[in-house]
Formats: structure tokens, sequence, C-alpha cells
């Protein structure tokens, strides 16, 4: 049953980075543009920070595990998302932008890194 | 396109099997020694069929109609919920935590490199499949 509920929320998750996704884009492009894919970043990064906030809870909190699944594995795990990272940041090697995609892959490792410690971090200083 | 209510339902539908498979692959695989492998091969695996799917796409025409319905089912929905990035983060915090560096560092340049290695297979597969259609 918490499995079940569990791909429920990550179908929602999916739905919220699909309009996330919109959103943002549709903000950066009223403003010019960029010459990088920022939405993902956004994305993966909240999700990241978020997630270290559940897996802190549970851990140092005591929440009950089948919330983790739910909120974590399930809508967290369906928000953020690696394929369309790898694939903005081969598409930009590809069209031989190798700075830009050097500078996507970084920013998103050391952000999602960055925002998951912060996330778990919070949990145990309150 | 992503305030269509039935458009934002269509990739949740691609998002709930996508999900459902990662949770599926979680129950099946340990980790050995404490390597995140459940969501490496997840994410390993979904790079390519990402990859696959949308050089196919593309290579078939521009994105409206069916193929835009295709794109935001399978690869927004199904990929984009099949693969993660906050378990790849949070896990390597934690690997980080318990003082695993070496263990960390190996999970981020294995997720990484395979990741962008599976993205180029899949785009080469769809190329192999264009020119044996011609």
């Amino acid at each position: 049953m918490t499995e079940l509920l569990a791909a429920l929320a990550g179908g929602l998750g999916a739905a919220a980075r699909f309009v996330a996704d919109g959103a943002f884009t549709a903000f950066v492009d009223r403003r010019g543009g960029s010459v990088l894919p920022w939405a993902t970043t956004l994305i993966n990064v909240t999700g990241s920070f978020a997630l270290g906030v559940v897996v802190g809870l549970v851990t140092v909190g005591g929440a009950p595990s089948a919330a983790a699944l739910i909120v974590g594995t399930g809508f967290l795990g369906g928000y953020t998302t690696f394929s369309t990272a790898s694939f903005e940041t081969v598409r930009l090697a590809r069209q031989g932008r190798w700075r830009a995609a050097g500078v996507h892959l970084a920013v998103m490792v050391s952000g999602t890194l960055l925002a998951a410690a912060a996330g778990l971090s919070l949990v145990a200083a309150v | 396109m992503h305030l269509q209510p039935r458009l934002i339902l269509w990739v949740a539908s691609g998002g709930v099997l996508g999900a459902a498979a990662r949770i599926g692959v979680t129950h099946l695989s340990p980790a050995p020694a404490g390597f995140p492998l459940a969501t490496f091969v997840v994410n390993v695996v979904g790079a390519f069929v990402l990859g696959l799917l949308l050089q196919g796409l593309s290579d078939a025409g521009p994105d409206q109609g069916r193929r835009r319905l295709a794109r935001l089912w399978a690869g927004t929905g199904f990929c984009g919920a099949f693969t993660t990035y906050s378990s790849f983060a949070v896990d390597t915090d934690e690997l980080l935590r318990a003082g695993q560096l070496g263990l960390a560092l190996a999970y981020v340049a294995a997720t990484l490199m395979l990741g962008a290695v599976a993205t180029l297979a899949g785009v080469a597969a769809a190329g192999l499949r264009r020119r044996r259609s011609v």
C-alpha cells in the first residue's frame, strides 16, 4: 500500500517538475533567455534540499519511514531527475560548448550535494 | 503547454509508472558494501532510454502532435520519474558523513561518467535504427 502511494506521489512529482520547468523556462525567456538550461538545475537542487530534510526527519527526528517512502522516494524521486540532467550536459558537449557543459555539470553536482547537506543539517540543528 | 491540465495528467501517468519501476528496482537490488546500486542502475538505464527516445523523436520530425505526447509521457513522465537526482545527492552526502570518501567519489564519478556514456549510447542507438530504416 505504501509502495502504491509512493508510485502515485512519484507521478505527482513528475507533474510538479513539468509545471515548474515550464514556468521557470518561461520566466527566463521573458528576461532574454540564458545560454544554459537552468530549470533542471533549479528542480534538482530544491528537490535535493527537500529530500535532505525528509531523510533528516526520519533519522534524527524519528518520523515514520512510510512517510519518507511516499514523500522522499515517491514525490521527490519523481520531481528530481537524472536522465534529463545527463541529456542536457551531453547535448551541450555535442554542440561543442564544452565550457557550458562543464559549468552545467559542476553546478548541478555541487548544488545538489550542498542543498542535500543543508537539508540534513537543518533538521539536526533544530 | 505546462499549464494544460490534460498534459499535466499525461506527464503524471508516465511518472507513476516510472516511479513504480524505480521502487521495484530498489526492492530487487541490495547495496553491496554500502554502494547505492539501485539508484545507480536506474539512473544509468534511464539516461540510455531518454537519449534513445529524444534522439529518435527528433529524427522523426518536429516536436508536435503524437511525437510531443510520446516525449511528455515516456521522457518527462516515465524517464524523469524513473531516474532521480535527490537520492543520488543525499546518499552521497551520507557516505561522506560516514567517512566513506573513496566510496562517495566512486559513486559520483561512476554515476556521472556512465550516465553520460549511456546518454550517448542511447543517442547513437537511435541513429543506428534510423540508418537501418532508410
